[in-house]
């Protein structure tokens, strides 16, 4: 429950308002090992502390990655700090992306604003696999053209390694070349096998049901979708009870859900 | 070479369309090519023609008044393009604009709207297919107007 003392080795800036951190212990020791979906609480020093899914590593990098939008207090004091700073870190907590399991199988990957960062780990596992998995499809949305992240990525992804990518905002200038359109309207572009596909969808809840709806309308059943789930965490254990969700906490039987397991209680507004 | 009519058979839109109006429909329609940066049709416009992209990209441009044009939805591979022609006043809400060499088969709304008059069941026929694409139009547009990604943290 103590947060590691951690130096940022590296701040990288993916968009307008959004940035990753590349963390290292700084005792020296090796960087924890943690698995896809998972995240950290990272502690800006006098501030508070936050959950942050951690979104590398990516290629090249030995640290530990976490993408942060800038959007409150702390992730507003992350971003005020510069590289060789220290940050409290404790983790990795919760639950992961199922890779073991989705072997063999289609993979869909839904991703909506800033919820590609969470995905990006289980990207990297497929694809270091990627002889063991059938189609991959991954299709992201942003609202704007400039918030779109790991754009580079996304264009080795594709051509190198043989995802079908597709990529839309919600709206754009006439100087945007790409889809314009909300993310489900992606889904028919692409082409894996429902009965024998994975889906794993990172976004806003509301984009989330969308998606699990039109999934569900061509043929996938509840229980090879999996979504990840966002409340108010504090203690990551599953303690305080902050991230309740029905009968589970966030935190510690989450983040990523198979969607089977919480139908009842997604989209409920009272939760 | 494949035929008009089995290109339009083999589109969802026209599943299960009964052959006589398969056959009509394919007296009405033709094939038709865009550059990129071609208009297709302009705001205001009368509506008298709807389009199966076949391949390529087509963007739904909304043009404020001095300001640059949005675009709010673009149209690819296999899907329709166009409703406003069965809806009165039969006028274009939009610029469409091919974003890339498009190719299409264009049918003739102003024909098919006459037919759908004279043939009730062809216009139900018609209609039951169009509000679908009407319906995720709006969907779709809800989710926009909703910013959906502004949300998470």
């Amino acid at each position: 429950m103590t947060p590691v003392p951690h130096t940022i080795k590296k701040i990288i800036r993916e968009t307008h308002d959004t940035f990753t951190l590349d963390l290292t212990p700084k005792d020296g020791s090796e960087p924890i090992s943690f698995l896809p979906g998972q995240f950290n609480m990272l502690y800006a020093f006098g501030v508070g502390e936050i959950p942050i899914s951690i979104s590398g590593p990516a290629p090249g990098t030995r640290g530990m990655l976490h993408t942060i939008r800038e959007v409150g207090t702390v992730t507003q004091a992350l971003h005020k700090l510069k590289k060789g700073a220290t940050v409290g870190l404790r983790g990795p907590f919760g639950s992961s992306w199922p890779i073991e399991t989705s072997k063999g199988s289609d993979i869909v990957i839904l991703a909506g604003g800033i919820g590609l960062a969470p995905l990006r780990p289980a990207i990297y596992n497929l694809l270091e696999q990627r002889d063991q998995f059938g189609n991959i499809a991954l299709l992201y949305g942003t609202r704007e053209p400039k918030d779109l992240l790991f754009t580079k990525e996304f264009e080795k992804w594709r051509g190198k390694l043989g995802v079908q990518t597709k990529i839309t905002v919600d709206k754009a200038g006439s100087d945007w070349r790409g889809n314009v359109g909300v993310v489900t309207t992606s889904i028919p572009r692409v082409s894996f096998d429902p009965p024998h596909t994975i889906v794993m969808i990172c976004g806003p809840e509301i984009m989330m049901r969308y998606s699990v709806i039109e999934m569900k309308r061509l043929g996938v059943s509840e229980d090879r979708i999996y979504i990840t789930m966002e409340r108010n965490m504090k203690c990551a254990v599953g303690f305080c009870g902050h991230c309740q969700f029905g009968p589970s906490f966030i935190c510690k039987d989450g983040p990523v859900f198979r969607y089977d397991r919480i139908k009842h209680f997604f989209g409920i507004r009272e939760i | 070479m494949k035929s008009l009519e089995s290109i339009l058979a083999a589109h969802p839109f026209f599943e299960n369309l009964d052959p006589q109006y398969m056959a009509l429909m394919t007296g009405c329609a033709s094939n038709v090519r865009f550059e990129a940066g071609q208009f297709i049709h302009r705001q205001g416009e009368e509506a008298n023609s709807f389009y199966i992209i076949r391949q390529g990209k087509v963007a739904l441009e909304v043009c404020p008044p001095e300001k640059e044009p949005i675009t709010v939805q673009t149209v690819s591979d296999g899907e329709i393009l166009g409703w406003a022609w069965m809806v009165p006043p039969y006028h274009w809400q939009f610029d469409a604009q091919a974003i890339e060499l498009t190719r299409a088969i264009v049918l003739d709304g102003r024909c098919l709207r006459t037919k759908c008059s004279e043939d009730h069941a062809l216009g139900y026929e018609l209609l039951s297919r169009l509000l679908p694409i009407i319906g995720q139009g709006m969907e779709a547009t809800r989710m926009q107007l909703l910013d959906l990604y502004g949300t998470r943290g």
